[in-house]
């Protein structure tokens, strides 16, 4: 195994972790938001949230291209503050965190749907807060399904190639993941390097999956 | 294993012929498929220029043209793997190579079609001033897009470029690989990256970037569209007769217009080989 390969892996793993955090926040509220809340147009977020599970990820990849390049309408945003994405390990992050998102979303969501709203009213008639229920009592109950949704969502990221090929590019040491380095390997002939690389894939995303399917499996019956 | 294949379809055709002569209708002496259609696997630099040459080419003949495009390293991978493409046309010597030394051309077919050139586009409201390879140095150049230089042919032309100026180290850190020659363009179109190299002949296609300068031709390792007749192919007779297209009157006034430098046929050419069936 040479460096690259060890770099390409750490890179991959390091950067689908910070998408995964870097999702978690908004994936956790939007997933509470559609449990447990009416509001108008929910069913177009809910589609719009599940858009990038089923639209080709090239598309998704053009359409953040579009928006946070250099001349989209959050890119030029970005430029003022001196941020740039597109071709940066930050590229690849966004990219990561997009695809993810609705594995996240729909997992957690499952969860809160499950947590019983009669906890959550005890807790407040004995005189907790909003916050205080949702971080004591709700959080908790559907921690698992969370938790869950939050490693299919970076089993997912692992994967990503679509969208992070068209924001991202390939640039070697900077933003090349495992599927981008498995296709380079693959275009230039070097199968034995992409094998390596495979290998590699299916092992991390399967501990991650086998980790995820046990945590919902297990999922305690009283909540 | 395509002989064997023909060998098949030849003799199925033929079973066929020979009900049909002993049916009703014994004038169907040599059945011909419905419609026919040639695979033509093409660099992505050609994309305009075939699309036109292939429409003439349908019109002429009545037999439909699929162009392919991609980067040419993607394209050989694909017929070494064993796509049925037709036709073959590499940006570089290299990737048909790859493809001849696979086994993957119908020996004897391969000839050099077309020269182009590179040269480095800017984005035109980024107002650089960049009118040699030495400025991509500078600061202000910040991002430089080049097709792979592992593998596409735009990319390893301007690394070879750059190479032998020694520039590659200097500009490595700045240099922002794309998957084809297109893909370059799009991203200086877009104000993504500061320069690229492309070819001449993509530059009809920009949309908000210019010619900063011109890399000279380099003779030691001029830039060359091989084609050839791809091993794989189901209709010989169609291909052969695309390929002497590409090489006739027609298509070179396109490619000419499009900006191809068109090199003439010496030697034999694909329609006139001893026809010599892959079977």
């Amino acid at each position: 195994m040479n460096l690259d390969v060890w770099w390409v892996t750490g890179f991959t793993i390091v950067a689908a972790l910070s998408a995964t955090v870097l999702m978690a926040g908004p994936g956790i509220g939007l997933a509470w938001l559609l449990a447990r809340r009416e509001f108008p147009f929910k069913s177009m977020l809910e589609v719009a949230i599940t858009l990038p599970l089923v639209v080709p990820p090239v598309a998704t990849g053009l359409l953040l291209l579009l928006l946070v390049g250099h001349r989209g309408p959050i890119g030029r945003l970005l430029d003022v503050v001196g941020i740039e994405v597109v071709f940066t390990w930050k590229a690849v992050v966004l990219a990561m965190a997009v695809m993810g998102l609705p594995l996240l979303v729909r997992t957690a969501r499952a969860g809160f749907e499950q947590v019983n709203p009669r906890y959550e009213q005890v807790a407040s008639s004995l005189g907790a807060g909003p916050g205080r229920v949702f971080l004591t009592m709700t959080l908790p109950l559907a921690g698992r399904s969370i938790v869950a949704g939050a490693i299919l969502a970076f089993a997912r990221a692992l994967g990503e190639f679509g969208a992070t090929i068209m924001v991202a590019g390939n640039i070697p040491g900077r933003t090349r993941t495992l599927a981008v380095a498995i296709y380079g390997y693959a275009e230039t002939g070097q199968d034995a390097a992409a094998a390596r690389l495979l290998i590699i894939s299916v092992a991390v995303a399967f501990v991650a999956l086998w980790f995820s399917n046990r945590l919902l499996r297990d999922r305690p019956v009283a909540a | 294993m395509m002989p064997s294949v023909s060998c098949l379809r030849a003799s199925a055709w033929m079973v066929l012929g020979l009900v049909l002569s002993a049916g009703p209708r014994p004038a169907a002496a040599e059945p011909q498929p419905a419609e026919r259609r040639i695979l033509v696997s093409a660099a992505i630099s050609l994309t305009d220029a075939l699309g036109e040459i292939a429409a003439e080419f349908e019109r002429g003949t009545g037999v439909g043209v699929d162009v392919n495009v991609g980067a040419s390293s993607s394209l050989a991978r694909q017929i070494i793997e064993g796509a049925p493409v037709d036709v073959f046309l590499s940006a570089d010597a290299a990737q048909m190579d790859r493809v001849e030394h696979a086994g993957r051309l119908v020996p004897g077919s391969r000839v050099d079609l077309l020269s182009n050139q590179l040269v480095v586009v800017t984005p035109v409201d980024r107002g650089l001033d960049v009118t040699r390879v030495q400025d991509l140095q500078r600061e202000t150049v910040r991002r430089v897009a080049i097709a792979d230089p592992a593998a596409v042919p735009a990319g390893v032309y301007a690394r070879a470029h750059l190479e032998r100026l020694d520039l590659w180290a200097t500009l490595q850190p700045k240099l922002i690989p794309t998957a084809n020659v297109r893909a370059v363009l799009a991203a200086v179109d877009s104000g993504d990256v500061d320069a690229g190299f492309v070819y001449r002949t993509d530059v009809a296609m920009a949309t908000r970037s210019r010619i900063a300068f011109e890399v000279p031709i380099d003779e030691s390792t001029p830039i060359r569209y091989p084609l050839a007749i791809g091993r794989a192919t189901r209709d010989l007779e169609a291909a052969r007769r695309f390929a002497a297209f590409l090489r006739g009157p027609e298509a070179a006034r396109i490619f000419r217009r499009r900006g191809f430098v068109v090199i003439e046929a010496v030697g034999v050419s694909p329609d006139r080989q001893p026809g010599r069936d892959p079977a």
